[in-house]
């Protein structure tokens, strides 16, 4: 994500969400992974063998300050120099909503990835719907806390849009969890009853249909 | 590369250092080179900082550019000021950090820095080589470097580091001897010379060759072809900056006048600055070293010579880690250039970090102290010890 580079210390709590999904020692490419937070966790807790892709050119050199291999470039282009299912995992966190063609970079993943992680905030929160229907502005959230002049977010997705669009291209949902955060994002809890409605981000494991 | 003044505190020096030879292929022995020549006994001056580990696996070769030598950091004496070319780099607590790593910088064969080249005796003749001395290529350099890691029980590098012909250098170690180094550091490089680039070289060589007192490349009992060397330099010095560094540092101003000279004086600051550096540089450089080491930079191409073409395969025995640096405002060795080797080096599946970093000041960003630059180099060296 564009998001700045933060230092500090712990992971945000969706991201220690999404590595409580990739199993030890996997081969991890990151996309738009920022300053490395989480794979740099990854590298140190789950021995994963992890590789990042950042536009940014500070954050790429706090990844590489940090020992996290990382590329300096554009997801949608340097994903195409992969071979096929080089990795185990690629991650796309809280980037999704940044991408102007969504699905020729989803399918790239799937190609180069056996299975791929997406997170986005959810744009069907009780707080987004409520405050888009009383106060008539674009809404500002602590999720996505940009004016709509002024926001990387050039896609407004929903966990309910985000379902149909893996019918419409053509991929697998193994696994979907809706998670509430604070404000910080520091610390959170999964959200079981009414995702659609409670979740402030959605996570989603995917992989190719199977034929 | 230019010769570079400003030095900043990004650590403690790393004291006195040692200029030191080592020579080998005596008679009978020789050392074969790529031409298929034969030269012996070479000599290589060499420099080193910190101490070898027990297991031998903390040795950092770093590789200096066209007219660089093996004085890397430190000083020589108490009384000297000034210290090696790359010293905000390389020293304790540094991003070549000498308390963990053994530092050897060695001077490249070819060059008249300490190492055989052109204007060393010729065993044959007891008179400079002059222009009997082979074309050597970056791949007899690493050779010849290659000796003298044997000669100081180096079999792996930890790292090998180099800028521009440096970065080439850093690049033939890592094909040609894939198994004897672990991780390659490549700044502001090529894998090969563009158009332009040997445009550039050829139009320095040329001002060499045009100066009547080059004589064919034996010069070695008279007038040295001092002006066609100055010449060269100035030209290498536009590569080395960018429209950006002129414009901030020159631009029209005018070198301790108001008004022009109306003659050819050196009028701008920038004529100015030229001619100082080409005056400084005769002094220390041999004009024959110079043609013989942009002939080995031109030369320089891993993709023909170990991929046929392809710089896909050209990597494909590579098994190296690898960090590509590049700076935006290099128009010698453009960006683009570094792209199109981590494209193949990921397509080898080899581990590669790839920074383009904003800097103003040309291709010579890498000799100029950064802390961004120090602190890239420092986390990549140490994310090796957990691999």
């Amino acid at each position: 994500m564009t998001a700045t580079c933060n230092a500090g210390n712990g992971i945000r709590y969706d991201l220690r969400l999404v590595a409580s999904w990739i199993p030890q020692g996997a081969r991890v490419l990151g996309l738009g992974c920022g300053d490395g937070a989480l794979l740099h966790y990854l590298k140190t807790r789950k021995n994963a063998v992890c590789t990042g892709i950042d536009i940014d050119e500070s954050c790429v050199a706090r990844c590489i300050e940090r020992g996290v291999t990382v590329l300096q470039g554009d997801i949608n282009e340097e994903v195409r120099d992969y071979p096929d299912d080089v990795f185990d995992y690629v991650i796309l966190a809280q980037t999704l909503q940044q991408i102007y063609d969504p699905a020729p970079l989803i399918r790239e993943m799937l190609r180069i990835g056996r299975q791929s992680v997406v997170s986005f905030p959810n744009f069907s929160h009780w707080r987004v719907r409520t405050m888009l229907a009383l106060t008539g502005h674009a809404p500002v959230t602590p999720q996505l806390p940009y004016q709509w002049h002024d926001t990387p977010n050039i896609r407004v997705i929903t966990l309910s849009d985000f379902r149909r669009y893996a019918r419409q291209v053509g991929f697998r949902i193994l696994k979907e969890v809706g998670i509430n955060t604070d404000r910080q994002d520091r610390s959170g809890k999964t959200v079981r009853f009414l995702p659609d409605l409670f979740a402030t981000y959605g996570l989603f494991l995917i992989s190719k249909e199977v034929p | 590369m230019s010769e570079y003044i400003q030095h900043d505190q990004l650590g403690e020096s790393v004291g006195r250092v040692e200029k030191r030879t080592f020579t080998f292929a005596h008679p009978p022995a020789s050392m074969t080179l790529a031409c298929g020549a034969t030269i012996g006994p070479v000599t290589l001056a060499y420099e080193t900082c910190g101490r070898l580990n027990e297991d031998r696996t903390n040795a950092i070769l770093i590789l200096h550019a066209l007219s660089g030598d093996a004085h890397v950091a430190g000083t020589y004496t108490e009384s000297d000021d000034k210290p090696g070319w790359w010293d905000f780099m390389v020293g304790p607590g540094k991003g070549i950090d000498t308390d963990r790593h053994f530092v050897i910088c060695t001077n490249i064969l070819g060059s008249c820095m300490g190492s055989t080249g052109p204007a060393s005796i010729d065993p044959a003749t007891g008179r400079p080589y002059g222009l009997d001395f082979p074309v050597v290529t970056i791949a007899d350099m690493v050779d010849a470097q290659k000796e003298l890691m044997d000669h100081l029980g180096v079999h792996r590098l930890q790292a090998v580091i180099g800028g521009s012909i440096g970065g080439m250098q850093a690049l033939e170690w890592s094909v040609r001897y894939p198994d004897r180094v672990a991780s390659a550091v490549l700044l502001a490089t090529t894998t090969r010379h563009s158009a332009l680039a040997i445009a550039f070289n050829e139009v320095a060589r040329q001002a060499i060759m045009a100066d009547p007192n080059w004589n064919g490349g034996n010069y070695h009992d008279g007038k040295k072809p001092d002006l066609g060397l100055a010449v060269a330099r100035m030209i290498g010095h536009i590569t080395y900056l960018s429209d950006e560094s002129m414009r901030l540092k020159f631009g029209r101003r005018l070198q301790d006048k108001a008004d022009f000279s109306f003659n050819f004086d050196a009028d701008f600051q920038v004529e100015s600055y030229l001619r100082h550096q080409g005056r400084k540089f005769v002094d220390r450089f041999d004009a024959n070293a110079f043609l013989y080491i942009t002939k080995a930079a031109d030369y320089f191409d891993l993709e023909r010579h170990y991929g046929g073409g392809s710089a896909v395969a050209a990597f494909a025995g590579a098994r190296a880690r690898f960090l590509v640096l590049s700076f935006t405002s290099d128009w010698l060795y453009p960006t683009y250039q570094s792209r199109a080797m981590v494209k193949a080096m990921k397509k080898n599946g080899l581990a590669v970090s790839f920074c383009e970093i904003e800097a103003q000041w040309g291709h010579d960003a890498f000799l100029l102290p950064s802390h961004r630059l120090s602190g890239i180099m420092k986390g990549f060296l140490d994310g090796d010890s957990d691999v």
